[in-house]
């Protein structure tokens, strides 16, 4: 199964196997690591699933829809690799894959 | 004084009246807490429902949680400008529209919100903490003991206009003048209510301009500072406002400020009160006010609507919405979901995903200031488990009769001696 490392503000890093298919929010979510809010629960519809991608990563993760990019545009800590986390979906591509969270999600 | 109340007779009516009859919009059924059979009734038989006759013309009722979302992330068919009417279910006469960002589409939606949003970035959200525990503190600890008080006035009110006033940095001394303006600007017009029509709310609005113009004169002239007033003053999106939309505006950050958290508060207590089971697991496991927060928020869901207007055809859960049709998306049904919330008619503070609830909105006009609110409800029940204040509730709350603040006006208290 595909892993995602999952970087937390302070530092703290969580390596969770992700299930093809699902996204990486709810990777996050169904394995308790701490740092996504995901409070839409994976609509794109608030922007509390907010994660940085590694840059290495950012070609293979895809650019964010329009809708996606409109929720982003309201995150406060937005930068040029965010991405909402429930808009990118695990597949074999993607194993290694490494993102950080910001300090809060809003 | 509030009508008889029956909530049996209420439960019979709902669902025993014929679909077409039922109105969830009717302001008694909000004063008197008689609405949810309602609901209940339109989402078991009709979630997209159509009212053809109203006190605020005809409309569609959303009910569930999931035909909500749908409409809140379609925000190109279903639009929130104050040309088409806006964002709550009674309509404005055309020459009183009043544009402000929530009643905006995207682009200049967009752009005037993040002028004003770095205001509760992470930040400056950690810095506003200690200011606001400072003062819950002061508050509780100058609270009446062993006599009868009004929760509301005393403590949801005092400690929300504070915050605002913060958040404006506007003259304390008249902070109450942000509650009255606020209460002002939603109250429905009425013989011997807070106004009696809608000139008497334009005078209080033009009242509200003519204070908040020193204001914005002092900001505009100084250097750029982290209050509301001086970011508007200051952002390309907005210092050009024209008065008009700067009334807007204002109203749009008092009452989104005020009415919401007040009134999540104030219900906090009564759910608590009423809910003793669960107050003793917030006192054995106080870890559990994370959890109890978001819940209060969406147990009072303290604005029962948004409306939209949709600008094209849309087909929702099987309903055909028309070009030019009002929307009513009813968060406060939404928020009793069961097919999207466990047990939703209870309240239940260690809930596993808390957050997932319609009070805030969801989309692009998602509340700007949710975390904020969350951090205000954290602190105050913090402090109250601190201190062990033991708030025995008097009787039941006194509702706003309105279907869209969803608010409390009157909960007695008293605190042991």
């Amino acid at each position: 199964m595909p892993k995602v490392t999952y970087i937390e503000h302070n530092g703290t890093e969580h390596a969770v196997e992700v299930p093809v298919g699902l996204s990486v929010m709810r990777g996050a979510v169904d394995n308790n690591v701490p740092g996504i809010d995901a409070d839409c629960g994976g609509e794109c519809a608030c922007a509390t699933c907010h994660v940085f991608v590694d840059p290495a990563w950012e070609a293979r993760t895809g650019t964010p829809s329009e809708q996606e990019a409109s929720m982003l545009s309201f995150a406060a800590t937005k930068q040029d690799n965010s991405r909402l986390s429930c808009q990118i979906e695990m597949t074999a591509a993607l194993d290694g894959l490494v993102v950080r969270m910001p300090e809060a999600q809003h | 004084m509030n009508a008889p109340v029956n909530l049996e007779d209420h439960e019979a009516l709902a669902f025993s009246l014929p679909l077409d009859k039922i109105d969830p919009s009717r302001p008694e059924l909000f004063r008197d807490d008689t609405v949810h059979p309602y609901f209940r009734r339109l989402r078991r038989d009709a979630p997209v429902h159509y009212t053809a006759e109203s006190e605020y013309g005809p409309f569609w009722s959303v009910t569930k949680y999931k035909d909500i979302m749908t409409v809140e992330v379609n925000h190109k068919a279903f639009s929130s400008s104050s040309q088409f009417g806006g964002i709550t279910i009674r309509d404005r006469a055309k020459e009183l529209e009043l544009p402000m960002f929530i009643a905006m589409d995207p682009p200049k939606h967009d752009i005037q919100r993040q002028a004003v949003q770095p205001i509760v970035a992470p930040g400056n959200l950690a810095k506003m903490e200690g200011i606001i525990r400072e003062r819950v503190c002061t508050i509780l600890d100058g609270l009446p003991r062993g006599e009868e008080f009004n929760w509301v006035d005393k403590v949801s009110i005092e400690l929300t206009v504070q915050m605002l006033a913060t958040l404006f940095d506007f003259p304390q001394e008249d902070r109450r003048l942000l509650s009255h303006w606020s209460d002002c600007a939603t109250a429905l017009p009425m013989p011997g209510g807070l106004i009696e029509n809608e000139e008497q709310r334009e005078a209080k609005f033009r009242e509200m301009a003519a204070y908040f113009i020193n204001l914005w004169n002092q900001r505009v002239n100084a250097e750029p500072a982290p209050d509301l007033i001086s970011m508007m003053a200051h952002a390309p999106a907005t210092r050009n406002m024209p008065p008009r939309e700067f009334m807007g505006n204002l109203v749009l950050l008092i009452v989104g400020g005020n009415d919401t958290t007040r009134n999540s508060i104030s219900g906090g207590v009564w759910f608590f009160s009423q809910n003793p089971g669960e107050y003793a697991k917030l006192k054995a496991n106080p870890a559990l006010v994370d959890s109890a927060v978001p819940e209060i928020i969406r147990y009072q869901t303290p604005l029962s609507h948004m409306r939209r207007t949709a600008v094209a055809d849309f087909e929702l859960n099987g309903q055909k919405i028309r070009e030019g049709d009002k929307v009513i998306m009813w968060y406060l049904s939404g928020n009793r979901d069961e097919e999207a919330i466990e047990e939703p008619e209870r309240f239940i503070i260690d809930r596993a995903r808390p957050r997932q609830h319609l009070s805030f909105g969801f989309g692009i006009h998602r509340c700007v200031g949710n975390r904020l609110a969350e951090m205000q409800l954290k602190i105050l029940w913090e402090e109250i488990l601190k201190r062990d204040l033991k708030i025995e509730v008097l009787g039941p709350p006194q509702r706003v009769m309105s279907p869209f603040v969803h608010g409390i006006t009157h909960l007695p208290v008293k605190l042991a001696a």
